[in-house]
């Protein structure tokens, strides 16, 4: 049976791991290389790291650490944050990278999730949406969710998938940093209207919340950051719990 | 010593840094005569069946690999590669093991790509020796080969029943990837890289 996957997020900037709390407020969390292999250790399935303030300088920075983190890691990983083109994702490829996640250049440019697809394939194409609820609607939000836009987040997911995204990776804006619980009824929404994976991300405060999330949503895989940086939940003690409540997980 | 035949079909970084964890020597294969320097070769590949089946042609290899004796490993798309034909892009491929490669069925009510960490039943055989019973690897693939028990050596079930690992006498390969697949795909490399040639 395929397993429910649990995804450590680190949020890289100049190489070193940050998260943010409703994305600004920064806190240093320590080495991305060093994490990364405690992650695989303590049984993470994947990993994403987000370079969350990606320019077109610190693009080399990022490849040296992708290489880094490729040599020693022996589980999947995800890197987004200033892919713009093809040439972009295609050094991370080489660098070691199993997927890449775009977020604004997609929107900007939304023949990017087809270009990408068609280049390396669906599989390595996830899209990250980050999601706020305004006037009864899901609007997707851009540049950390600093810009909104005018996309419906379910129109906009759906358009995604048909152009060729492989997964998709849906923080909601409204439950990020809370530790109040995933957005069940808007990733239960999409996960019913999309055929390709999809990554439950904001809200993570507790080991409950990824039961509940798996159950009620059906989600793929959830991620979550500070909660696992700082060790408030132990993935050994959080795999054992969803195991307990007879979700499919890797042990 | 291993040699990854080098056509240009994806990224072999995560590979080589697999093998280099595990203290197995490799190099490239270019050539024809690059095949003879190899005691194991290791087909990689991602992307498109298709496409990849162009690249290996164009290097010129195809005749001398399907005449390999000893051991060889696809993985991945490189599996794909030895089967009889594949439904991505409609094309023929090497033809070593009879079998097809086909595209998921989306009417089976599952998420395509087939993407993440699946438990695999595997046989009495070599590749998978001390690897636990009931282990986990990891997968990401939207087309699969059809099970066939007479060269079956591990099954999956994702939607239907398909092979994750198949074998004809030198010839392996391997749905998942062991590169990516913690310690028990860090295992099988290792015992690809152990058998006798």
């Amino acid at each position: 049976m395929l397993s429910k996957r649990i995804i450590p997020c680190l949020d890289v900037k100049d190489g070193r791991t940050v998260k943010g709390i409703n994305f600004v407020d920064l806190r240093d969390a320590g080495d991305p290389v060093e994490l990364a292999a405690q992650y695989a250790k303590q049984g993470a399935d994947e990993l994403v790291f987000l370079d969350i303030t990606a320019t077109h300088e610190r693009r080399k920075t990022m490849i040296e650490m992708v290489k880094s983190v490729a040599k020693q890691l022996n589980i999947p990983f995800t890197i987004g944050g200033g892919i713009t083109e093809i040439a972009d994702a295609e050094a991370l490829l080489n660098a070691g990278a199993d997927k890449i996640s775009i977020n604004s250049a997609a929107v900007k440019n939304p023949q990017l999730i087809e270009d990408l697809a068609k280049t390396f394939g669906v599989q390595f194409v996830v899209l990250a949406v980050d999601t706020k609820h305004i006037n009864g609607k899901n609007i997707v939000h851009l540049n950390g969710g600093r810009l909104i836009t005018e996309l419906e987040t379910e129109n906009w997911i759906k358009r995604a998938e048909d152009l060729g995204a492989g997964e998709i990776l849906l923080t909601s804006m409204d439950h990020d940093g809370t530790k109040q619980g995933f957005d069940c009824d808007l990733l239960g929404k999409i996960n019913k209207m999309i055929n390709i994976p999809i990554i439950a991300s904001g809200g993570a405060g507790k080991t409950e919340h990824f039961t509940e999330v798996f159950q009620k949503a059906g989600v793929d895989a959830a991620l979550a950051a500070s909660v696992f940086h700082y060790g408030e939940i132990l993935i050994p003690d959080l795999k054992q719990e969803l195991k307990r409540n007879n979700i499919p997980i890797r042990i | 010593m291993i040699g990854i035949v080098n056509y240009g079909a994806g990224n072999i970084f995560s590979l080589t840094a697999a093998l280099e964890r595990q203290n197995i020597a490799y190099g490239m294969v270019n050539t024809e005569a690059d095949l003879e320097k190899y005691s194991h070769i290791i087909i990689p590949g991602v992307g498109h069946a298709g496409a990849a089946m162009k690249k290996l042609e164009q290097t010129g290899l195809v005749n001398a690999i399907k005449a390999l004796k000893k051991p060889v490993l696809g993985i991945c798309v490189g599996m794909q590669l030895i089967t009889q034909h594949s439904e991505e892009g409609n094309a023929n491929l090497l033809n070593i093991i009879p079998l097809n490669t086909k595209l998921f069925d989306k009417e089976l009510g599952i998420k395509i790509p087939h993407m993440g960490w699946n438990t695999v039943e595997f046989k009495n055989n070599l590749l998978f020796k001390d690897v636990p019973v009931d282990t986990q690897f990891y997968f990401v693939h939207s087309y699969f080969i059809e099970y066939n028990p007479t060269f079956d050596i591990a099954a999956v079930n994702y939607g239907n029943k398909f092979s994750a690992a198949i074998q004809k006498d030198n010839f392996y390969g391997v749905q998942f990837h062991p590169e990516k697949s913690g310690e028990a795909g860090e295992r099988l490399l290792k015992n690809f890289s152990n058998l006798s040639s």
